[in-house]
């Protein structure tokens, strides 16, 4: 077992542990900080995955990036604007641009359900082109998604303790707050599911450079993954600089992707990975639940006995 | 300007047309000079919060005029009039956010102002961590030592200290109390309450404060207002104010609260009593 931690494929589960961790930054945004449960994460990530396929096959693969992340802050701003300006329910506001995402993803991947970017440079093929040595050649693609990771972290770190960060943070927990601090919550809202629609649509540009192609059906069931990722991420860390927040939450997506490769190790059949995914991910939201439920037990017990 | 705030005949129907219309407000009038201290007396449903939330914004009145410090306000959006206006309420867990730490929480309503954040993306330098220090300190509660504690851990009285300091540490053009201290125990109903009176004398603010405590009623600023059934029907001040004592003021409630009492006895028997 011990083996499995230096293998090719502990660094496979993390590599796609920073990749979806974004994501799961994206929840954090949406639903930990601003308390919308935003539904149109499956189809941002489709849409990021193709515009980023679209560009690179086109030549472009650093302008991938930006083109997936705007294309992600228009996905945020349809979201918002039916919630804010329209006065949609936020879930329904979600499923709405969910489900227009789909053809909008189709086509975006120029009228087809699937693209492929092999044969293309993709940001992961030139930068293995930089150095000859063995254990850049092993990991190259992980300190790339490593320091793309830890730039968001930074980045997110700064802007959340900025007046609009700290208003986008105190929306979701006193909207009346934020208004009575002369803000419009109307505003943070937008600003915040952009932020997290850009940070999805990121992750699935991404994923089309990593896997090398993009498929209509990529986006499903991101939101639940990235869910998991962040309940884990938050039982981990809890408390703390915002840096050190966005950390937990990556760790927890490392986490979730790592206990599924753990589980795949049992040779189960493919149909089983989905049972085993929704098993792991009501583990990660019960257990700290669970923890308390014993220490109460516990004393309980420990009380009944004395008596 | 002469009126720091002036309410001209403003009305207010809640749901016009249906069976729970209620009329709030009646054509309700009132200036308040700079510096001027209201307290208003009312009996629940008096309309005492609704002209509050008219001052703020949470609704447009159906018609009249606010004018504040001047500006014409009356279709000013909410977060907009909040940069003047300071409003606490009787829920001390209304005007904290419970996941942010105190010192968060400060700065927020600190970069309300203008001329304190120069774009949206300024941050809070240590000056600032210094100057809420202080801020804090006047409290004598001990909060400036817990600055990076969530606030969801304070107790009600704590907090509602602390969205009196926030809402005066950017000095607003007026202070609306919504009976601030009703929920809090005896001891700490008196610590914000000195403060109130601190912060309020030490800004020369103007300030609107409902109460249900008759005493404090007459003793605390230089105005009484009493409301009933959404109009103003008492507004005393000066020497007559002071000439008035707890039983003049139930005894004022008494009578108007008794008139409109009377015109119901009369609907429901048929006779008219003395």
């Amino acid at each position: 077992m011990l083996q499995f931690f230096a293998g090719s494929q502990f660094i496979t589960s993390m590599e796609l542990g920073l990749l979806y961790g974004l994501v799961a930054l994206a929840l954090y945004i949406s639903f930990g900080l601003l308390n919308i449960a935003d539904l149109s994460t499956d189809g941002c990530f489709t849409l990021g995955c193709a515009v980023g396929a679209s560009l690179t096959v086109a030549g472009h693969p650093f302008l991938a990036v930006p083109a997936a992340m705007a294309a992600g802050v228009l996905s945020g701003y349809v979201t918002s604007f039916l919630q804010t300006k329209l006065g949609v329910e936020p879930i329904l506001a979600g499923i709405i641009v969910n489900t227009g995402l789909y053809t909008i993803n189709f086509l975006a991947m120029g009228s087809s359900s699937n693209l492929n970017v092999f044969g293309s440079d993709t940001i992961f093929s030139l930068a293995k082109k930089v150095s000859k040595a063995k254990w850049y050649k092993k990991t190259y693609t992980l300190m790339i998604l490593l320091v793309i990771v830890l730039a968001i972290c930074i980045i997110l770190h700064w802007f959340l303790n900025t007046t609009l960060g700290l208003s986008i943070r105190a929306t979701g927990d006193n909207e009346n707050m934020v208004r009575a601090s002369s803000i419009n919550p109307g505003f943070t809202i937008t600003v915040g599911l952009c932020i997290a629609s850009s940070l999805t649509a990121l992750s699935g540009c991404l994923l089309a450079q990593y896997q090398k192609s993009c498929d209509i059906n990529f986006g499903t069931g991101q939101v639940t993954i990235a869910l998991a990722s962040l309940m884990i991420g938050q039982t981990l860390i809890r408390r703390g600089p915002i840096f050190v927040r966005t950390i937990g939450v990556i760790l927890g997506s490392c986490l979730y992707r790592l206990i599924v490769a753990i589980a795949m190790k049992f040779n189960m059949p493919a149909e089983f990975l989905k049972l085993a995914s929704a098993i792991i991910v009501t583990a990660a939201i019960v257990i700290p639940y669970a923890k308390q439920k014993v220490s109460f037990y516990r004393r309980r017990m420990s009380r009944k006995a004395a008596n | 300007m002469e009126y720091m705030l002036q309410i001209e005949n403003v009305t207010k129907t809640f749901n016009p047309g249906t069976v729970n219309e209620k009329t709030a407000l009646r054509n309700v009038s009132l200036n308040m000079k700079r510096g001027d201290f209201a307290t208003i007396v009312g009996s629940n449903g008096a309309g005492k919060s609704t002209l509050f939330n008219a001052i703020t914004g949470a609704f447009f009145t159906d018609n009249g005029k606010i004018i504040l410090d001047g500006e014409d306000i009356t279709f000013k959006k909410e977060h907009l009039r909040s940069r003047d206006i300071g409003h606490l309420f009787q829920d001390p867990l209304m005007g904290t956010a419970p996941h942010m730490t105190i010192e968060e929480n400060m700065s927020l309503a600190y970069l309300k102002a203008s001329y304190h954040r120069k774009s949206l993306f300024s941050s809070i330098t240590k000056k600032d961590k210094e100057f809420f220090r202080t801020q804090l300190a006047q409290l004598h509660m001990g909060l400036e030592d817990r600055m990076d504690n969530p606030v969801g851990l304070l107790s009600g009285g704590q907090r509602q200290a602390l969205t009196l300091v926030m809402a005066t540490m950017v000095t607003p053009k007026i202070l609306l109390l919504d009976e601030h201290t009703a929920a809090l125990d005896p001891a700490t109903a008196d610590k914000v309450l000195e403060l109130t009176r601190k912060v309020v004398s030490d800004n020369h603010l103007t300030c609107l404060m409902v109460t249900h405590n008759m005493h404090q009623a007459l003793e605390i600023g230089n105005r009484t207002l009493m409301m009933y059934n959404g109009t103003i029907i008492l507004d005393k001040q000066g020497q007559e104010r002071a000439s008035m004592s707890v039983e003049d003021l139930l005894e004022q409630f008494s009578i108007q609260a008794g008139k409109e009492l009377d015109n119901d006895r009369i609907l429901l028997s048929g006779k008219v009593e003395k």
